[in-house]
């Protein structure tokens, strides 16, 4: 336990120690800025239409919140490889994971530390919808509870996608190409589910029951449903134990 | 304190350690010698549990490299032939979490990081980068980082390379003054390294075990017979003169070096015991040449080397 919490803290310093952090921070308060300043434009043309009759029902929930919650995840698509893609590479080019691995810690501590690492500086930069969120609850009067489900959907979601990242960066010393992969299987398992647009069989199925986006739309609706959890804890234990066999394997290779 | 029993590292293709066995007793200090490539590496990897072995078993204070890994690590301090470094740490930060790592904590941790500051001589440097520091003060914290946890058994890969003379003095010193307290393996191609620090070298090339004895013993066995360097003049056939030196009583072995002109050179090797010198200039001088120089070449640990694992590879 120590030892996890010992990796995690070095992982999360040196976050913020590099430019990494803030660069990320940085666009990513722009680009979800701009986003939720787009949701609200749009709510607020579709307002002026409901006070002359037209239009449903105005929720501030359905058509600000989780528009922007499900750009959110667009951006952390673009975010997620480059928060993942150093994890191990850089250790295995300049030779700390000799350091690492020669001391007396496991595996499963190393992975572990590492990927709670990654998921503290996710964490760090969803918070920072909170600020753009934290304006409508200003002058308006949402349902927090939908956002707080949509940030552990967030989360997790996020979660599978750095232990994805997180096992990818452990098969290559380079962090470009780890970067580059991690971001195409992110991509692949965000859309699994555009194949039930033209196909209903039994692949088609499977493939978009894989997909990451649509285990997200229940917590998107503040609903938290026990086979979305699952789905999604049992991605990143798949993911976490990967990447404890390849660092594993580095050993019988090397 | 330190066992090797038959330990090979093979992969597709190539055998990178193949059937090495030495035993290293506790608080010695074992100079790991070989050519570029011979395995140094790959058998102080397979020593720290960071590969196990192809066959064959390794053990450190009496633990399995294999089975008992986790024991094995809490008693090495290994310093890998690049210091394993976070250039965006500061020294002590580093210390701190290389200690950390080893499983310290607390007061005791806070201690021994300024401790093995002082001892490595990076005390000055504690509060800046690691990638502000020269190369020099690079190697020493890696090998304050190697000792942090006070290990029983340390492993320095290569610890003097890429230094400059003084650095490589500084090391070296560091090194004996840690040899009372730790049992202590460093690789090393550069020879004279070896005959000041260690009292025992293990020498392998391509993998294979050539030697492994003490220091003394090691000079002692390739110091029997004499060599000796001659030049002679005013004899245009360097052949007549060679067939004269070979003449010579107590010659085991006479190598042209070069010929020019009218003078030629050689190097000739003594029977053992014998001492030649005399014999060799009356020869010269009686045949009406000009002895120009007579001269012992030393067999240097350098030459002892190159001889042992020249053989092995002409085997």
């Amino acid at each position: 336990m120590n030892n996890i919490l010992t990796i995690w803290q070095k992982e999360v310093k040196s976050y913020f120690v590099s430019p990494i952090a803030y660069a990320l921070l940085t666009i990513y308060a722009v680009v979800s800025g701009f986003f939720s300043y787009v949701a609200v434009g749009y709510f607020l043309d579709r307002s002026i239409g409901a006070q002359a009759g037209r239009g449903g029902p105005m929720d501030i929930n359905e058509w600000v919140i989780r528009p922007v919650m499900m750009n959110v995840g667009v951006i952390s698509l673009f975010l997620i490889p480059m928060i993942t893609m150093r994890l191990f590479a850089e250790e295995k080019r300049s030779g700390t994971i000799e350091l690492l691995i020669t001391s007396p810690i496991r595996d499963y501590e190393i992975v572990l530390g590492k990927w709670l690492g990654a998921l503290t500086m996710y964490a760090c930069i969803l918070s920072l919808t909170l600020v753009n969120l934290s304006v409508l609850f200003l002058f308006g009067s949402p349902d927090w509870r939908p956002v707080a489900t949509s940030f552990l959907g967030m989360l997790l979601q996020g979660g599978c996608l750095l232990s994805i990242g997180c096992f990818i960066s452990n098969t290559t010393k380079n962090q470009i190409l780890a970067g580059a992969v991690t971001f195409g299987v992110s991509l692949l398992m965000w859309t699994f589910d555009w194949f039930t647009g033209f196909k209903s069989d039994a692949w088609a199925k499977v493939l978009a029951y894989l997909s990451l986006t649509s285990h997200f739309e229940p917590f998107s609706k503040g609903v938290i449903d026990s086979k979305d959890v699952i789905f999604y804890v049992s991605v990143i234990a798949l993911g976490l134990f990967l990447t404890t066999r390849s660092l594993e394997s580095l050993r019988w290779r090397s | 304190m330190i066992k090797v029993e038959g330990v090979s590292k093979r992969y597709p293709g190539h055998t990178a350690v193949d059937n090495i066995s030495f035993e290293v007793e506790k608080g010695q200090v074992v100079g790991f010698l070989g050519p570029n490539g011979a395995g140094k590496t790959t058998t102080m990897r397979i020593l720290t549990c960071f590969m196990p072995p192809s066959s064959g078993t390794a053990s450190v204070a009496g633990f399995d490299v294999m089975d008992q890994s986790m024991e094995v690590k809490k008693r090495i301090g290994y310093l890998p032939e690049t210091p394993p470094l976070y250039p965006e740490m500061e020294v002590a930060e580093y210390l701190t979490f290389v200690g950390k790592l080893k499983g310290m904590g607390g007061n005791s941790l806070r201690k021994r990081v300024d401790e093995v500051s002082e001892k490595c001589n990076v005390a000055d440097v504690r509060h800046k980068l690691v990638s502000k520091l020269s190369k020099g003060y690079k190697q020493r914290v890696g090998l304050a980082q190697a000792i942090i946890h006070n290990p029983e058994v340390l492993i320095l890969d290569e610890p003097t390379s890429g230094l400059d003379p003084k650095q490589i003095l500084e090391t070296r010193d560091l090194i004996k003054g840690l040899a009372g307290e730790h049992t202590i393996i460093l690789s090393t191609h550069i020879l004279p390294e070896v005959e000041q620090i260690c009292e025992r070298v293990v020498i392998i090339s391509r993998g294979k075990l050539v030697a492994t004895d003490s220091m003394e013993n090691l000079t002692n066995r390739m110091r029997g017979s004499e060599v000796i360097g001659l030049t002679v003049e005013g004899q245009s056939e360097s052949g007549i003169v060679q067939e004269k030196l070979e003449r010579v009583a107590g010659v085991s072995r006479v190598i042209l070096k070069l010929a020019q002109d009218s003078s030629c050179a050689f190097e000739i090797e003594s029977l053992q015991g014998r001492n030649i010198r005399a014999d060799l200039a009356r020869a010269v001088v009686e045949a009406g040449w000009n002895l120009t120089e007579l001269r012992p070449v030393s067999m240097s640990l350098e030459e002892v080397f190159l001889q042992l694992t020249a053989s092995e590879v002409s085997a």
